[in-house]
């Protein structure tokens, strides 16, 4: 490692040579700890820069952070994912398997799925229709579908996945179709818009509450305390399935889907809020002894500067990894409610609601990959326990 | 005890010998809650009817051991409690007193640019989410000065007034060591020209070699800004090499209170005769010249009757038992707590000529 | 089985009765971490020798509590002990004081070892720095005490019990009998200082290790508490490790001095050599920066240049260098002085009196990839 040569002030009896690099006299010559390169970089790092850093060793986390962004950009722009429009039902096409993507045609690279024919069955003289693998319907990337707004603005048309020949669209079922013949694959895009989004919302909500509550509880100390305590102690108390089950269960059921949305995320963070308000206020104890928030009081600072300029900054990623830590727990939560038929109904979907379609065993029997939202729901639980744990050792100073 | 500004002796002193600060019967008690409905059982005696004053560019030391008072005292002045009874008496620039102790937040707002304080230790008293310069510049921003350009500059005027190099104000405090970053502490007490510096163990947490450092930059700070400070530390003799004058306290009571020299040469109460000769001198040639003191510290939650040293005091009466000594002048300039002050002599700690 | 025994009789058919009590040559101790090799201990060589008192001084980063828990054994796990060696002379009973002794390589032995388990506590004794975190808070004192007693010595509960009363009473604390069935939290700092030193002694080691033992506690308490380490070690003739960044009490209690800067002995010798004829610059210079009770009230203090560097930059050759008045340009930045003679008992590591150097060490480290040039 480069070594850049300390400046010294010559002390009284010394014959030393006259430092290279011109000095600000100074009373007594201080160093910085540390003089390399390297370290240059460190002492101007800021804690998130630092967080981050430290954050890229753990490689499980970075990975599991690449597809949350992709998860993300589902969330963001479903339409894209769909291949078919998610509501469209076909009674002929119900139960269709898993089609998946061939991807070579005779050797050569030119993707293709199989197409979708119709059989009699010669015992019950039904149609049944399903996938033929002599009828080869190719596709391609970007390829023209159902018409949608992306990111509710530009008008396109254009979609992931799709056939190339545009009459052929609506015959590609990458996931299969369910008992109504709607698209798996397509849903499956949405439900995760919706799934994803009353995760996050519900534990954003969360945090909100739980910083104003357990900010005051923990700066003023005193009655205010007293209440709020008393108040997460109560709310504690009461047992969360049956309180779940019944605040959704009273929702109308005239209720459109955006109304239950909001419903849904406001019944999910009354509850979470509690712990991280607990926490918050433990936080807020204890740094109200601190030296530097009292050298701010002595300046003269207002309490709103205190506590938003001194007092929160030292625990935002704290903050931030605990959050990350919760969204899985909504995420199921929410994902369970729906699946017993109390949360999200059709004609929204989520994955709760798909895996409704799941629950009697002749369906599964018949149609297994309707299980697959529920790869896709352990998937994003663990990816968010992933990051957040990997946020959370890269917050905490003291892990090693 | 009337000591300091209302006494007519003082007033024929000159101006720049009226005392900065003045405390006058300080008290400080801490409620000791029970039980489910909190109910007081009992106080903490932390500060008990504390009085001595501080002149105008001077160091008056504070010193005692753990249990003393001396950081809540610190903290009472600079109001950062509220005290349970008593006056600090603050003069300001023109010669106005005012008495600290019944301000509230507003009152206080105008006090807080003349007294600041420096702090023990050095890991703490950073904000580790700023900036040098953010940590320097807070106080001049927090009191109206917004324009940018010119907190930089400041900033950069106090970095270099402590020693340290304007280019690190980007830098955090992870990147200092214990001695920069008190440099750093005191650069932020002076962003405000404070004429009143109150430093809480500002040395105790550093290494021995750095702790020269910093007490040599407060002298010089001192003579270059004409500050007064009122020095709080348990170490004699550091408190020693930077104190004009000397107030010991024990158990939340003033105990004695002299000029430097003085006291340690010839120190008049017991305690203060007790901790110069427990501090092992870094001379191999006077072993055994360590005594020590019988017993424990007293609680302050339940100090002995009488005077509160009686307990290890070996030259104790019945009449210690039994009476609270006052605190009293029996020579110039030098105070006393104590029954027998006059008839008692104790040694003290003889100058070496060599140091 | 009695608490306080009479200094052991100079065992003529010990073989090794001129050794040292504890011999640490050449200890080389490193951390690896993520960042780097930190080289807490690199190169400290000293001696104990029987009824010694034998001062460690040196500021933060210097060492000194590395290099003890190098000796027994009990270092972090990112902590290794790359070379060199530390030897004592082990009884093979060691509560009787006339038994055969052996010389026993600590380094050699494995930290889980069941021989360095039977040293650590009854032949070598450590008083940790903070009296608080040392006792565990859900066991009374005595319980704690016990525990040491009863593995080391093969008596009854009742009489272990009886022995840890003895060993209370002579460390001065009162009422023994109702003391020991105290809680550390019960008692007054001075009394768990006190409570501390017993549970050291109480299966009478012949090294005491005292890592600051009274930095945390007040000045008169301090007093007390010397005083008593000089009264037991009077009396049962135990060697004393006393660490310390307090030049006072070095001054106080200690035969020998060792002083020590990141990682390296700087000096060592007899305690009035050290303070009266100090050789090393950063022994002069240390000396002369510390305020004492003696001197002139506001005097300006000399200094030490600059600070302590970092623990992962290092600098090259002597460590002191950089803040060194006596820096020679070439020489100091070079390779690292070793600890040479310049008198009787009295040793040095600076090239301004000898021209020895250190020879380095190839340290094959364990997973990281080392971020310091191998010198």
């Amino acid at each position: 490692m480069d070594r850049v040569e300390p400046n010294r002030t010559p002390s009284e009896n010394a014959a030393l040579p006259k430092p290279a690099v011109e000095q600000i006299p100074t009373p007594a010559s201080e160093e910085l700890l540390t003089a390399g390169k390297d370290e240059e970089r460190i002492s101007i790092a800021s804690n998130w820069t630092l967080v981050w850093w430290r954050f890229r060793k753990n490689k499980l986390a970075v990975v599991s952070t690449v597809i949350l962004l992709f998860l993300m950009l589902i969330v963001l722009i479903p339409e894209f994912f769909a291949t078919v429009d998610p509501e469209q039902t076909d009674a002929r096409l119900a139960f269709i398997p898993v089609q998946g993507i061939h991807w070579l045609d005779n050797g050569q690279l030119k993707p293709w799925v199989p197409g979708v024919a119709g059989k009699r069955d010669p015992v019950t003289l039904k149609m049944i229709w399903t996938t033929d693998e002599t009828q080869k319907i190719y596709v391609r990337f970007f390829a023209p579908g159902f018409s949608y707004k992306l990111l509710g603005l530009i008008e396109t048309d254009r979609h992931l996945v799709g056939a190339v020949d545009a009459e052929q669209a609506d015959l590609v079922y990458l996931l299969g179709t369910d008992r109504l013949g709607r698209d798996q694959w397509s849903r499956l895009a949405y439900a995760t818009r919706i799934s994803m989004t009353i995760g996050m919302v519900s534990v954003i909500l969360s945090v909100v509450l739980g910083l104003l509550l357990g900010g005051i509880s923990g700066y003023f100390g005193g009655w205010p305390d007293l209440i709020i305590q008393r108040l997460i102690e109560l709310l504690q108390s009461l047992p969360t399935i049956p309180i779940w089950l019944a605040l959704t269960a009273a929702l109308p059921r005239t209720w459109s889907p955006e109304k239950v949305f909001f419903a849904i995320t406001i019944i999910l963070a009354l509850r979470g809020w509690t712990t991280l308000a607990r926490e918050v206020r433990g936080r807020f104890l204890s740094l109200r002894e601190e030296d530097f928030v009292l050298a701010a009081e002595l300046s003269g600072a207002s309490q709103a500067r205190i506590i938003l300029v001194h007092m929160i900054p030292t625990f935002t990623s704290h903050i931030i990894a605990t959050s990350t830590l919760a969204i899985p727990v909504m995420i199921v939560t929410e994902t369970s409610l729906s699946f017993l038929g109390l949360g999200m109904r059709p004609p929204a979907i989520s994955w709760g609601v798909l895996l409704q379609e799941a629950q009697n065993i002749q369906t599964l029997a018949l149609a297994p990959w309707l299980l697959i939202p529920g790869l896709v729901v352990i998937i994003a639980v663990l990816i968010f326990n992933l990051v957040g744990d990997g946020l959370r050792d890269a917050a905490d100073p003291y892990g090693n | 005890m009337s000591v300091g500004i209302q006494d007519p002796e003082k007033q024929t002193r000159s101006a720049a010998q009226r005392p900065l600060l003045e405390v006058r019967g300080l008290k400080k008690y801490f409620p000791i809650h029970k039980g489910m409905m909190r109910k007081v059982v009992n106080y903490v005696r932390a500060v008990d009817d504390v009085s001595f004053f501080v002149r105008e560019g001077e160091t008056l030391g504070l010193v005692g051991e753990s249990g003393c008072g001396k950081t809540t005292v610190s903290r009472c002045i600079l109001r950062a409690l509220a005290p349970t009874g008593g006056e600090i008496l603050f003069r300001e620039a023109d010669d106005k007193v005012t008495d600290l102790s019944p301000l509230d937040r507003r009152g206080l707002r105008r006090f807080r640019k003349q007294m600041q304080m420096i702090f023990q230790d050095p890991f703490g008293s950073l904000n580790p989410r700023q900036t040098i310069f953010e940590i320097v510049s807070e106080p001049l921003y927090v009191n109206g000065l917004r324009s940018r350009a010119d907190r930089t500059d400041q900033a950069a005027e106090l970095l270099k007034l402590v020693g340290l190099r304007p280019e690190y104000m980007q830098r955090y405090p992870h990147a200092f060591s214990g001695g920069q970053r008190q440099r750093i502490g005191i650069a932020r007490a002076l962003a405000l020209h404070p004429r009143l510096v109150v430093a809480d163990e500002p040395v105790s947490a550093l290494d021995v070699s750095v702790q020269a450092q910093v007490l040599n930059l407060l002298l010089d700070l001192q003579e270059k800004l004409h500050l007064t400070y009122l020095f709080v530390a348990h170490d004699l003799s550091v408190v020693k090499h930077i104190s004009d004058r000397v107030c010991v306290m024990y158990v939340g009571k003033v105990v004695e209170m002299a000029a430097t020299k003085e006291l340690f040469q010839a120190p008049r109460h017991p305690y203060t005769a007790a901790l110069m000769m427990a501090v092992p001198v870094p001379d191999p040639d006077q072993r055994d010249v360590i005594q020590d003191l019988p017993g424990e510290v007293a609680s302050p939650a339940n100090p002995p009757s009488g005077c509160y040293f009686h307990p290890r005091c070996q030259f104790a009466k019945d009449v210690c038992r039994s009476q609270t000594p006052e605190l009293r002048e029996i020579s110039p300039d030098h105070f006393v707590s104590c029954h027998r002050a006059e008839e008692l002599q104790l040694a003290g700690i003889k100058v070496n000529k060599e140091h | 089985m009695s608490s306080s025994p009479k200094p052991a009789t100079q065992s003529n058919t010990s073989p090794w009765s001129r050794e040292p009590l504890l011999k640490v040559k050449d200890l080389r101790a490193y951390f690896f971490m993520d960042e780097g090799t930190v080289k807490a201990v690199d190169g400290v060589s000293f001696e104990v020798f029987p009824g010694k008192v034998v001062g460690i001084v040196g500021e933060s980063g210097c060492g000194k509590s590395v290099t003890m828990k190098a000796v027994l054994q009990i270092l972090e796990p990112s902590a290794r002990i790359v070379s060199g060696k530390v030897t004592l002379r082990s009884r093979f009973n060691s509560l009787d004081p006339n038994s055969p002794e052996e010389l026993v390589e600590l380094t050699r032995l494995h930290p889980n070892s069941r021989k360095i388990r039977k040293i650590r506590g009854s032949e070598i004794a450590l008083i940790p720095q903070e009296p608080m975190a040392a006792f565990s808070p859900v066991h009374t004192v005595g319980d704690q005490i016990m525990e040491t007693i009863l593995l080391h010595q093969d008596v009854s509960k009742q009489q272990a019990r009886q022995i840890a009363i003895d060993v209370f009473r002579s460390v001065g604390i009162s009422m023994p009998e109702q003391r020991i069935d105290a809680y550390s939290w019960e008692l007054s700092g001075g009394l768990r200082q006190r409570a501390i030193i017993a549970m050291a002694l109480s299966c009478n080691p012949r090294l005491l290790i005292a890592d600051e033992p009274t930095t945390a506690i007040d000045v008169t308490t301090q007093a007390q508490i010397l005083k008593l380490l000089r009264k037991l070690q009077e009396e049962r003739q135990t060697s004393i490790i006393f660490i310390t960044h307090d030049l006072g009490v070095i001054a106080q209690m200690a035969d020998e001095v060792v002083v020590m800067y990141l990682g390296m002995v700087m000096e060592k010798g007899p305690v009035h050599t050290i303070f009266k004829a100090a050789k090393h610059p950063y022994t002069q210079a240390l000396l002369r920066s510390i305020p004492s009770v003696q001197s002139t009230p506001r005097l300006k203090l000399p200094t030490i240049s600059g600070s302590i560097a970092h623990p992962f930059n290092r600098p090259t050759g002597c460590p002191f260098h950089p803040r060194c008045a006596h820096f020679m340009r070439g020489v100091c930045d070079g390779s690292q002085p070793a600890l040479a003679p310049v008198a009787e008992d009295h040793y040095v590591s600076c090239f301004l009196y000898s021209s020895e150097t250190m020879s380095p060490v190839e340290v094959k480290t364990p997973a990281a990839p080392s971020t310091e040039n191998s010198q």
